[in-house]
């Protein structure tokens, strides 16, 4: 397989190198926060990528159109299925983490996480 | 009168200390209500056009955000109280589970029993368009009930019941 | 190349560059915007490959994390401020990350190639969305018929997660006993 056909797939693991390398290097509990976000848009764009056919058409049935055409021509509607369902389990687990952060902040003072680990609180 | 003058709900619609200037409650007051409709009818036509229970959900508690941030959290609470979204939070999810329990009336669990009826109306799907509106209520009410309990949590006041320590220790 | 290979490479770049800025700004608040951007550069995406479901859904997602993050972020008047730079860490992450983009170069051989997906499980999906269930929406037919299962745990997952910070943001603690 020519790269060419497999370019989109390399630029989401490029998306989600950059955010792992947010969570693991940062030491702001907020740029954490913001590098599971960007990995997580990278494996919801990962999944999608892998449901496009070419010059497809949205999974929903048109009026009026026949049956084998519209199978013939739509996207594979499972992989958006599961990406949907993870993007909703995305926006939970983000609400847990800003409540930790605000905690954390409310105890500590500061976000730096150096710093949190030298106080006993 | 009953209540204290600054306890009616009158009094704090356009009080300055709540919520935000009179622009932004202007234009809410106008908006929220299309927001809302918007939100119920992504829910309801989630079968037949893009959508479904959890962007309708999503949105209409976005509606109901605007509005705690707009109005101010004392204001709103009134009239929607933590418990009341906290019991149509539960009270989706237990219609989500009862629809899938009730499949066993069809022999399977999560068979859907209902009529599939003809493509392209409201009343088709089956059991689809009653998992939305579970959905959909769900999601609203828990979102709404987290921005609440975020907007309500006041930095640096510490519960009593805590001893106190200092802020920090130098190293 | 067509046209939606086209948009595709922009808005990806788009995004890459996007959450670089979100992690090396020291503004915080510049930082959650960024991310708000690229959020919603994927969700143009999302347009751009046929699932507007998904489209519809990250859009009104990323508002609602931008909201959150916002809580959190403008009260705080400080910037970050490196202490020390861990380049030992730094750099062995980044090598390691490296190894893991050549390795899905060499992985990526044995997919299928971007455009022509395999659909093994989906065509009879798509024949009995349409006169099996009568739900014109492929997706949400799998969603809540097909695959009605996994509806179900993401609807606990979301319950637990709102609960537990419900409980985190608690005011009322536990009263020590001396």
């Amino acid at each position: 397989m020519l790269p060419k056909e497999m370019l989109p797939y390399i630029g989401a693991i490029l998306l989600l190198v950059v955010g792992t390398y947010a969570i693991v290097a940062k030491k702001n509990v907020i740029k954490i926060i913001v590098g599971l976000l960007v990995v997580e848009y990278a494996v919801n764009l990962f999944l999608l990528l892998l449901g496009y056919r070419d010059l497809g058409k949205a999974p929903i049935y048109p009026a009026g159109v026949n049956p084998q055409e519209y199978l013939s021509q739509s996207v594979d509607p499972l992989p958006q299925a599961l990406v949907l369902t993870s993007i909703v389990i995305g926006l939970g687990v983000v609400a847990v983490m800003v409540s930790l952060a605000v905690r954390l902040y409310d105890k500590y003072g500061t976000f730096d996480i150096t710093k949190i680990r030298k106080l006993r609180g | 009168m009953s209540e204290p003058a600054e306890d009616r709900p009158e009094r704090l619609v356009d009080d300055p200390s709540h919520g935000m200037t009179l622009v932004v409650k202007t234009i809410t007051r106008l908006l929220a209500g299309f927001i809302l409709i918007y939100g119920l009818y992504v829910v309801l036509y989630g079968h037949l056009s893009p959508g479904g229970g959890f962007a309708g959900g999503v949105v209409l508690g976005c509606g109901l955000i605007l509005m705690v941030l707009a109005f101010g959290r004392r204001f709103v609470v009134q009239f929607i109280s933590e418990r009341g979204a906290g019991m149509w939070d539960s009270a989706g999810a237990l219609a989500f589970l009862g629809i899938a329990v009730l499949g066993y009336l069809a022999g399977r669990f999560f068979q859907n029993f209902l009529d599939a009826g003809k493509p392209f109306q409201l009343f088709s799907g089956g059991t689809i368009p009653l998992s939305n509106i579970a959905i959909g209520i769900k999601v609203s009410a828990c979102l709404f009930v987290v921005f609440v309990a975020l907007a309500a949590f006041k930095l640096g006041d510490r519960d009593a019941s805590e001893p106190e320590k200092p802020e920090s220790h130098t190293a | 190349m067509p046209e939606v290979l086209i948009i595709l490479y922009v808005l990806m770049a788009f995004m890459v560059i996007g959450s670089l800025i979100a992690i090396e700004t020291s503004d915080l608040l510049s930082s959650v915007i960024a991310v708000g951007a690229v959020g919603f550069a994927l969700s143009v995406i999302d347009l751009l490959l046929g699932a507007p479901d998904l489209a519809l859904t990250q859009v009104v997602v990323e508002v609602l994390i931008l909201v959150f993050l916002l809580r959190v972020v403008v009260t705080r008047r400080d910037e970050t401020h490196e202490t020390h730079k861990d380049t030992f860490a730094v750099g062995s992450v980044l090598l390691l990350l490296g190894a893991l983009l050549v390795c899905c170069f060499y992985a990526f051989h044995y997919m299928h190639p971007f455009g022509q997906p395999l659909m093994t499980m989906s065509r009879p999906y798509l024949e009995k969305s349409i006169t099996g269930t009568g739900a014109v929406n492929a997706v949400m037919a799998i969603l809540l018929d097909f695959r009605a299962y996994d509806t179900l745990g993401e609807a606990t997952v979301i319950f637990a997660s709102i609960i537990g910070a419900l409980v985190i943001l608690r005011k009322v603690g536990r009263k020590r006993r001396e």
